[in-house]
């Protein structure tokens, strides 16, 4: 089936997959957004435990998510991998301490003699929720706005010095954060994780205190969510981008090249309006009829981000544009075609994403089994294990 | 300005990687372990009904999720870690190691990771039979999630189903099922989550026996403990097999390796095994020669192949060459990888300069069988310039063989002896053992790491068998930043294998619950 696809097919085929699961990350980080709010939406212990215990639930997705990115990145893009993790050595570093801190701190959290205390580990989810969503948004913000650094497969063969890329930044990715448009898609990226955790535990906890701090929160988040997000956006249609010649391979500076891809792909530029329009429309219609609607909010406003972060992968990488563009030596920036694995690689990876499919619908189906019922007090204090 | 790379960079990026990576494999093997022991003693709680297999079941599972959480986070920097500090090695390998761990993450950890959740939050929530096939996932996940980054690690013990393409710069893979079914792959495998099962079955056992002592719970900790000596049993009879397999595969790909296991320094036929040895020395020229050792006639012959008057090389015979045995000196494995890097340094610049006709002369060089068996199969060696280099730390990996076989060992003893006491309903007051069981755990964590320095300090100093030596595959990353994140991630592993063993002491001491 794979084997009949050509080379570049696979190539795109495969930078719509990431692009997915990059996308499907953005969305789950509402376990971030939510751990940052824990004492924002829950003013006693019984409502903190609540919110703790109802993320507690749904933080591994989000974080075998971005584990099956880098994994998928890695077998599919490798060149970007050894690029972008090898030089942006800071930015990942301090993200994956932010997910280490993340990963013991529900289970650790009330046990009793955890050697911490239970503030020290709700404070880690705190670092975890503001690091992991605004650096993961900063990083991908360099997709359009390009890194330091230069590849040269022939170093191969220098004995002394071997290494294939090189990064040309003193601060290893951090002066990613000196440019306010990746900044700006940080920010963005921290705002919506916490609207989508309001609309989360409004689907999932049974609390009328909480559910009356909820409705506050969505106000306050979705506008500076907007600022950040409209800044960005217009930052992004408006700035010039790495385009690749398709015959020579060169790249080159081209003005509107993002506005331009959204115009020359009518299907993304779609599916990038109705993502939008459908976290809007999550939003307002939430706060406006939050008795009868809320619950249903986090849908809409999931489903229209994982589309509207779907359009953007694919604007930062199809329709001959490097999606990984390094601004110190242009040439070196890496496209879907010079990055990628070999044709042999990516067949035999696209037969395993059938899974995703089946991987997906057993999700749902875990998922609707353990919220059919909502979480209140009385399952907080009579469940055999809590958060 | 290229720099060269500082010697130390190597140092301090292996240490990381090992930090990580013996962390990491406290937690993992009780996961796979005790994963398939709880869903055991779930099955025996829905078929019997009794409810006191619930509550059994229910506290070993509060122990594995403690010990989870924290394997998880050690797990993510190891993926992460080939990136940051083995740029080289993910671009030069990418295309082969890139697959298991996205297979990984696709087929495992989604279904470890979605099936824990009705594990633990489910029981009021899901029929008892989708509770325990969501137990049984998870233990299949878990398992499924070790396969895969086995099956990667196993190909850089044994690079197969994979070509090099001299355009790309890198190897590229020819046979999924070469790749994924190697012996290699398949021993490595089954060697490494057996052993993941005997530290489950050795933890469930010494923590029934501090119950015990403690003269508590005494059905809960019967019970148990005849379930995991029966199962470690099985298993460690299993890992025996596995590891005698193992070592014929070592002794065939990796026989650097094979000779440092047991101290091999001139090899012969009918070799004998040393059972026990003293180690003199071991310096900067890296002699190996014993104070004493206990041998055992031909076995070392019959452990690599069968045959017990087979070859076995020593270290000489793999650095000096042996003619009689058809053994290359490593400084003609040096020569002929020069001459492969070389040929590439030549392609390169045919392709810089757009020299077509030497450009495809080149191309068809490195795809000529010749080439890539006699010159090519010793790329990685062109980077070296000493042949003492290619000696990997013996007295390190001799006593760790030894330590993991003399453990594996007690252990079938030790399986035995509980199963046959629980079942003879003896064990109730028998203190030494007891203490037998209590004193195991932390042998048997010896074991499983001593294990993993026979594999990867053994394979020293290739991170992928003679094709890319360990300082070839390294980021270029200041060693000072690299200091600086090996004492971030000592002191926050420490930190948390503090709190978790905390947490894991006293959730013992509270002992299983009255649940529902």
């Amino acid at each position: 089936m794979f084997e009949s696809l050509s080379y570049i097919l696979l190539q795109q085929y495969w930078w719509m997959i990431i692009s997915l699961l990059g996308s499907t990350l953005v969305f789950l980080l509402f376990v971030q957004g939510g751990q940052t709010m824990i004492y924002t939406l829950g003013k006693t212990d019984i409502e903190r435990t609540m919110l703790v215990n109802s993320l507690g639930r749904k933080w591994e997705f989000t974080f075998t998510t971005l584990v099956t990115f880098g994994g998928a990145f890695f077998a599919s893009f490798p060149l970007f991998y050894s690029t972008s993790f090898g030089g942006a050595y800071w930015v990942w570093m301090i993200i994956l301490f932010a997910f280490i801190l993340q990963a013991v701190s529900y289970e650790f959290r009330s046990k009793p003699n955890n050697f911490f205390g239970k503030r020290t580990f709700e404070s880690f989810l705190f670092i975890n929720g503001v690091i992991g969503t605004v650096f993961l948004g900063v990083a991908v913000g360099t997709f359009f706005t390009g890194s330091e650094f230069i590849v040269d497969k022939t170093s191969i063969t220098n004995v002394e010095s071997p290494v294939i890329s090189r990064w040309a930044g003193a601060a290893r990715g951090l002066e990613a954060v000196l440019n306010f448009t990746n900044v700006a898609l940080g920010l963005a990226v921290f705002f919506l994780a916490r609207i989508i955790a309001s609309l989360y535990f409004r689907n999932s906890i049974d609390n009328s205190a909480i559910s009356a701090r909820i409705k506050k929160q969505l106000l306050y988040n979705t506008v500076p969510f907007l600022v950040f997000f409209l800044w960005f956006l217009f930052a992004l249609i408006l700035k010039d981008g790495f385009a690749v010649n398709p015959d020579t391979k060169e790249v080159t500076m081209e003005p509107y090249k993002y506005l331009n891809n959204f115009i020359e792909m009518p299907i993304v530029l779609s599916l990038f309006l109705i993502g939008v329009v459908s976290v809007l429309f999550g939003i307002i219609k939430s706060y406006l009829k939050f008795d009868t609607f809320s619950t249903k909010g986090v849908w809409f406003v999931g489903i229209g981000t994982i589309l509207t972060v779907f359009a953007l992968f694919l604007v930062s990488g199809f329709n001959n544009t490097a999606y990984y563009p390094s601004v110190t030596d242009l040439q070196s920036s890496l496209t879907i075609e010079n990055s990628s694995s070999s044709k042999f690689t990516l067949t035999a990876m696209s037969y395993v994403s059938l899974m995703v499919p089946f991987v997906a619908w057993y999700i749902w189906y875990a998922w609707k089994a353990i919220n059919k019922k909502k979480i209140d007090q009385d399952e907080m204090e009579t469940d055999s294990h809590v958060y | 300005m290229i720099e060269n790379l500082d010697p130390s960079l190597v140092d301090w990026s292996r240490y990381q990687f090992a930090l990580t990576a013996i962390y990491h494999w406290i937690f993992v093997p009780l996961t796979l372990g005790l994963a398939f022991i709880i869903a055991i003693m779930e099955t025996i709680y829905v078929k019997t009904g009794d409810p006191e297999w619930k509550r059994i079941t229910k506290f070993w599972m509060t122990l594995f999720g403690v010990n989870f959480a924290i394997g998880v986070a050690t797990g993510i920097i190891l993926e992460f870690e080939f990136g940051t500090n083995w740029s080289n090695y993910s671009w030069f390998v990418g295309d082969i190691f890139g697959a298991p761990l996205a297979i990984e993450g696709i087929m495992a950890f989604f279904m470890e990771s979605t099936f824990i959740a009705i594990m633990f939050f489910g029981w009021n929530k899901v029929s008892k039979k989708f509770h325990l096939a969501a137990s049984w996932l998870t233990a299949i996940g878990a398992n499924l999630s070790a396969l895969w980054i086995l099956v990667a690690n196993a190909w850089m013990q044994n690079p197969v189903g994979t070509t090099f393409n001299p355009v790309t710069a890198r190897n590229e893979m020819t046979s999924f099922w070469d790749v994924a079914l190697s012996s290699t792959a398949i021993n490595k495998f089954l060697h490494t989550i057996t052993q993941g099962y005997i530290l489950g079955a050795v933890f469930v056992i010494g923590v029934s026996c501090w119950f015990l002592l403690k003269k508590r719970e005494v059905l809960f900790a019967k019970r148990s403990i005849i379930v995991a000596a029966a199962f470690g049993l099985i298993f460690s009879l299993v890992v025996i097999g596995t590891g005698d397999s193992s070592a014929k595969d070592v002794a065939k790909y990796q026989p650097m390796k094979f000779a440092a296991m047991e101290g091999l320094k001139k090899g012969s036929e009918g070799q004998s095994i040393v059972a026990f040895g003293i180690l003199k020395e071991f310096g900067e020229e890296k002699n190996v020669d014993f104070h004493f050792k206990l041998e055992i006639p031909k076995m070392l012959s019959f452990l690599s192949d069968y045959d017990f008057n087979s070859f076995v090389p020593g270290i000489d015979d793999i650095i000096e060459g042996n003619e009689e045995h058809g053994l290359m000196p490593a400084q003609e494995k040096i020569e002929r990888g020069k001459v492969a890097i070389d040929a590439l340094r030549a392609l390169n610049t045919a392709k810089q300069n757009n020299d077509t006709e030497k450009l495809n002369e080149l191309i068809a060089m490195f795809q000529d069988k010749d080439f890539k068996e006699n010159y090519f199969k010793y790329f990685g060696y062109g980077y070296f310039t000493n042949t003492k280099d290619l000696i990997p730390n013996v007295p390190l990996v001799f006593y760790s063989f030894h330590i993991m076989v003399i453990l594996g060992s007690f252990f079938v003893i030790m399986f035995a002896l509980f199963l046959y006491m629980g079942i003879k309903n003896k064990i109730k007051n028998q203190r030494w053992l007891f203490y037998v069981g209590i004193i195991s755990i932390p042998l048997v964590y010896v074991a499983s790491q001593t294990g993993w320095i026979v594999a990867e300090v053994g394979r020293q100093p290739w991170v992928i068998q003679n094709l890319m030596p360990v300082k070839v595959a390294v980021s270029q990353v200041s060693t000072t930043t690299v200091q600086t994140t090996f004492w971030l991630f000592a002191t926050i592993f420490t930190g948390l294998l503090i709190a978790e063993l905390r947490i894991m002491f006293k959730q013992i001491k509270i002992g299983p619950k009255e649940g529902k």
